[in-house]
């Protein structure tokens, strides 16, 4: 009741409205889904793989368009035209699950790459000036690789590939990070630096943050809300400390009558 | 019960297992035979078995061998020209085909063509220059716009854009996902998704293209001199004319040390691309 009232008080930044989504092949990856992403919140999407956290993130930033429904940004309102859309993406760092860079740039050019959308075509057929690649050593200090900066890319262990994908997303200064399962191909200790590197990231930048995990641990680590989804369907909806056996259960039982 | 009947069961599942094998060894040997049997048809269609024929040509390939040596390199100051405009036409080909086929190639990848009919068109575009030789490219063009290496420089590249336009499609159909993903989250435009989420994955492989693409052409250039074309084409086909074989080998010798010059030097700038 007390958190239900707390989560009133704090102003939504993103909201999903009765959205669904179903693939062109048939398959139901959201059912309607209501859902306010609040703006100082590290949420948690929880569910097993095929419960439909990719769908939802990629909704949150329209790289899935959604079959029903639509979504709304606090700074844009309703994302409906491309062009909002291409807005409300400069301002949205995404973090991937893993191979969002590549392998033969290095460092610095793959940060620099998010910073494109931010400029013309034609002036991105140039390099980009002195005072962006400023910025993006300074997003690679803060994720403590600026020794790698001159490196290629396929060079780095995965945590710090890991860190790179971190560091190219708040170098385009986003007003929110997603992030698709940012740990599951990496190792535990690499696993809790990342996942403390986005959260201390978004508490010092006063962002909001929606990280897709399968692992309960992490989520309950790292997360001020989570989010359980089950099949398309979100189960669960509270903090860490709310998610008991009973709503366990209901995120991964497998099949449900 | 099923102590019994499993040792059976067992047997009869590897008698089954092993009755495929048998059966799909011996589609493979039918496969096999199949195809030596067309090479034969091939051989007989061609003459390859006309023996009577053959052991009368042999000889003659004979006689010609050995009427072009010594080879006669007295006129070697008179090809050094056009050695140059040789390796300047299968260079301009050979840029003129990358600068069609960059554009070209994105319209002929699934992933990157606007629409379906654009990529069955450009795809459909790539198949014909291909299928169109480039020496018949080349009479078309000299007859357009006249002798000179202009005919050869348009006909190497158009040729080329066939191949090299289909390749670089591919390339960029193996292009992984995840950076064109991470480029469009990122708010880019589609030509900067192309730009600096493609290219960069499938620059290598461009320049791979690229480059046994300058060799092949380097060895086409000099046939295109044969239909009027210029360069050391010309000259070759000018002694084969006068029946002077010694220079004929001569020119020939000269032509294979520039093709293994330029095949050496293209793998060179190859590996720096790595
Ligand atoms: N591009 C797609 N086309 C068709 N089905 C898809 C596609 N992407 C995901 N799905 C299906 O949608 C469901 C939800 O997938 P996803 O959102 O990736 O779940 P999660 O990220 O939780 O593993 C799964 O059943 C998956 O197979
Ligand atoms: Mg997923």
């Amino acid at each position: 009741m007390l958190e239900k009232n707390l989560s009133k008080t704090m102003s939504s930044f993103i909201s999903v409205h009765d959205i669904s989504v179903v693939y062109s092949n048939g398959t139901v990856a959201l059912k309607p889904v209501e859902l306010e992403i609040y703006e100082n919140d590290v949420t948690v999407l929880l569910g097993p793989s095929g419960a439909g956290k990719s769908t939802l993130l990629r909704v949150l930033n329209g790289l899935v368009k959604p079959t029903e429904g639509y979504v709304s940004s606090k700074n844009i309102g309703a994302l409906t035209s491309s062009k909002q859309l291409r807005t409300h993406r400069k301002n949205t760092g995404m973090v991937f699950q893993q191979h969002q860079l590549i392998g033969r740039l290095t460092t610095l050019q793959n940060v620099l790459l998010s910073r494109i959308g931010s400029y013309s075509s034609l002036r991105t057929l140039f390099p980009l000036g002195k005072n962006e690649r400023q910025w993006a050593l300074n997003c690679l200090e803060r994720v403590g690789l600026i020794e790698k900066a001159l490196e290629r890319c396929d060079a780095l262990s995965g945590g710090q590939q890991q860190r790179v994908g971190v560091a190219r997303a708040i170098a385009q200064r986003p007003t929110m990070i997603l992030a698709d399962e940012p740990v599951a191909s990496l190792d535990p200790a690499s696993s809790e630096r990342v996942l403390g590197m986005l959260r201390d990231i978004c508490k010092q930048d006063g962002i909001p943050a929606v990280i897709s995990l399968h692992q309960l641990e992490y989520a309950r680590q790292f997360a001020d809300r989570i989010i359980g989804l089950s099949q398309g369907e979100i189960v669960f909806d509270g903090p860490p400390l709310d998610l008991n056996d009973k709503a366990l259960e209901e995120i991964y039982s497998a099949k449900k009558l | 019960m099923s102590s019994i009947s499993e040792p059976k069961n067992i047997d009869v599942k590897f008698e089954e297992i092993l009755e495929k094998e048998r059966r799909r060894r011996f589609s493979m040997m039918l496969q096999v035979a199949l195809v030596i049997i067309a090479i034969l048809v091939c051989f007989w269609v061609t003459g390859m078995f006309d023996g009577s024929r053959l052991a009368e040509g042999l000889p003659a390939i004979g006689v010609l061998v050995s009427e072009m040596f010594p080879p006669d390199f007295k006129r070697w100051q008179q090809w050094i020209w056009p050695m140059i405009d040789t390796i300047a036409m299968s260079v301009a080909g050979t840029a003129l085909a990358v600068a069609i086929s960059l554009p070209l190639a994105f319209l002929a990848a699934r992933n990157t063509a606007p629409n379906s009919f654009v990529f069955g068109f450009a795809r459909m575009l790539l198949n014909a220059l291909r299928s169109i030789p480039e020496l018949i490219m080349g009479i078309i063009f000299v007859a357009a716009v006249g002798f000179g290496m202009l005919p050869g420089v348009l006909a190497l590249g158009l040729h080329s854009v066939g191949m090299v336009g289909k390749f670089f499609a591919e390339a960029i159909e193996h292009a992984h996902p995840a950076p064109i993903e991470a480029a469009q989250a990122s708010g880019a435009s589609s030509f900067q998704v192309i730009t600096h989420g493609v290219m960069p994955q499938v620059f290598v492989q461009f320049a791979d293209v690229t480059m046994y693409r300058w060799e092949y052409n380097f060895r086409a250039s000099t046939v295109m001199g044969m239909v009027g074309a210029g360069g050391i084409g010309t000259e070759l086909v000018g002694s084969l004319r006068l029946l002077d074989y010694p220079q004929v080998l001569a020119i020939l010798i000269v032509i294979l040390v520039a093709v293994a010059i330029v095949d050496g030097l293209s793998g060179i700038i190859r590996k720096k691309f790595q």
